[in-house]
């Protein structure tokens, strides 16, 4: 055990690293399926992180938190999305940004760069495990925020809203490990409601206005009088 | 000291004579892939010779510079041979005369001259091409900083052979910088090299052309010198690749000239691992289009970049 370790808290980098890429990915793609793919990926990562907590810090409650994440993020809200969204919002190619895809890129690297000068004003966490979980997922949470201010499509917008709650959720695990049960489980089940409600609400508003582009939704229509 | 030196120029030997080879299988690979199937794997070899015996023909333009280059060409990668292992995991004589940056000088140094020679003989392609392949050339030239910079911050050092003695434990293996670092290097191999997201390396049409077009001019022992410099540096580049960044086993530890000789096979076997990747990469994508070009090698430095913040934040 002692010299297994060192490999978890490598291993737990790994997927650190692998959450990084995909948050910058949940930003830079073009293709809303793209988009969605490199969501689902996210969501591994902070399971596969989740799971390697949960052995390393021998903390088998998070195992369960694991099993109902992989459940939800990764299988039911792409689906809940891809059921209840038009599928032409998701045949579309190009998704116009307010920034150009390089541009948003270093932007994001300064952003995570924040995030590491932030972690480290806070104090140290017990182990090492924290030490990369903290600045990462506050990274993915800062990402997730300028993904949101980017992107000018419902969708993406939508999955840059999970994009914070993963970041939030890949911090978390690493400072509270030992959460009441109860408590974590309401996390992924709110996702789900939000998945609901918002991929409802596009369906309505591109039925209604022919458009989810946030950008051009400017003026006010009217409903005619019934 | 004098198997030292040696061994270093058996390592020289390795990558001259067995440069054709690689890419022959290489592209006999991707053919078999595609379901062609494609010339032997020792065509390559048949190409040189058959250059070597041709004619030569040079523009009456052209300066001592269009002369010049293919020499150039053909040495710079010889020289970053002697400063990397090759076959060996320890230092040979000519180790610590440059280190990884010294390397990148030499090897920038040969595409600075090819890119001067394809502007020098005024052919409408040539300097169309060079300034495309200077375009993607500064577009990686952070990554390349980012990820020796990140390696030296690591292993402390950036001396090739001392760097690779630092995976060697699992945990330092799997450690995230390591990972993302070899990811952000293979992308730039892809770039360097010409390979399929940035460049088709067997395409013909001179508009699409990045890396190609800079020999158009050459001919008989001239092309053959590029040509054979070009797989060369293909190569050198994947030692570099797979014995310093990725996988440090299967390397002569012992000093005798049989372990030696004995290692050159394992690191073949790793080479044609390598192969087969690239070949997958190269049958799955599309090439990008020009101005694609900037946000792979922005994903690149991505990658490169997230590859340094994790390794910092391991103390």
């Amino acid at each position: 055990m002692a010299n297994f370790a060192p490999v978890l808290a490598s291993l737990n980098g790994l997927a650190a690293g692998a959450f990084l890429m995909s948050a910058f990915g949940l930003l830079a793609t073009r293709q809303m399926q793209g988009c969605l793919r490199f969501y689902k990926l996210q969501s591994l990562t902070v399971i596969a992180s989740i799971v390697l907590i949960a052995i390393g810090m021998h903390v088998p409650d998070l195992l369960a938190v694991a099993l109902l994440d992989f459940a939800i993020k990764p299988l039911l809200i792409p689906w809940l999305l891809r059921r209840y969204v038009r599928e032409e919002i998701f045949r579309r190619r190009e998704i116009d940004q307010v920034l150009n895809i390089p541009g948003s890129l270093l932007v994001a690297l300064v952003l995570t760069l924040i995030a590491y000068f932030l972690a480290g004003l806070l104090p140290p966490a017990s182990d090492a495990m924290g030490n990369i979980n903290v600045p990462i997922g506050l990274a993915g949470l800062l990402l997730g925020a300028f993904t949101l201010a980017v992107r000018r499509e419902a969708v993406p917008q939508l999955i840059g809203i999970f994009g914070i709650e993963n970041g939030s959720l890949f911090a978390g695990i690493a400072i509270a490990p030992r959460l009441p049960l109860v408590a974590e489980m309401a996390f992924p089940f709110d996702m789900l409601i939000v998945a609901l409600v918002i991929g409802i609400l596009t369906r309505i508003t591109h039925e209604r206005v022919g458009t989810t582009e946030v950008g051009a939704l400017r003026s006010l229509r009217e409903e005619a009088a019934k | 000291m004098a198997r030292s030196i040696g061994f270093n120029l058996l390592q020289v030997l390795f990558v001259v004579a067995l440069a054709p080879l690689v890419s022959g299988v290489l592209s006999r690979l991707k053919e078999i892939v595609q379901s062609r199937r494609g010339p032997s794997i020792f065509q390559p070899y048949r190409d040189l010779r058959k250059l070597f015996s041709k004619d030569e023909v040079v523009s009456e333009q052209a300066s001592w510079i269009f002369r010049f280059t293919p020499y150039l060409v053909f040495v710079a990668p010889i020289f970053v041979t002697t400063l990397i292992p090759v076959l060996t995991s320890y230092p040979l004589f000519f180790a610590f005369m440059g280190d990884m940056l010294g390397g990148g000088f030499v090897l920038a140094l040969g595409g600075f001259f090819a890119t001067l020679a394809a502007v020098d003989t005024a052919n409408p392609y040539g300097p169309m091409g060079a300034s495309r392949t200077r375009m993607v050339g500064f577009l990686a030239e952070p990554v390349f900083m980012i990820v020796f910079f990140t390696v030296s911050f690591i292993a402390g050092s950036t001396i090739p052979y001392i760097v690779q003695q630092h995976w060697v434990t699992l945990s330092e293996f799997f450690a995230p910088s390591h990972v993302l670092l070899v990811i952000a290097f293979v992308m730039l191999i892809l770039a360097e090299a010409g390979r399929i997201p940035v460049d088709n390396p067997t395409g013909h049409f001179e508009l699409a052309m990045i890396d190609e077009s800079k020999s158009l001019e050459y001919s008989g022992t001239g092309m053959a010198l590029m040509k054979w410099g070009g797989q060369m540096k293909l190569l050198v580049l994947m030692c570099i690749l797979l014995n310093v960044l990725v996988t440090p086993w299967g390397l002569a530890a012992g000093k005798d000239v049989m372990g030696v000789i004995l290692a050159a096979p394992l690191v073949l076997f790793k080479i044609s691992l390598f192969i087969l990747v690239l070949v997958v990469i190269e049958s799955s994508l599309a090439k990008l289009r020009l101005f694609r070009v900037s946000e792979f090698l922005g994903a690149a430095f991505v990658t490169s970049v997230v590859a340094m913040i994790t390794g910092l934040l391991r103390f």
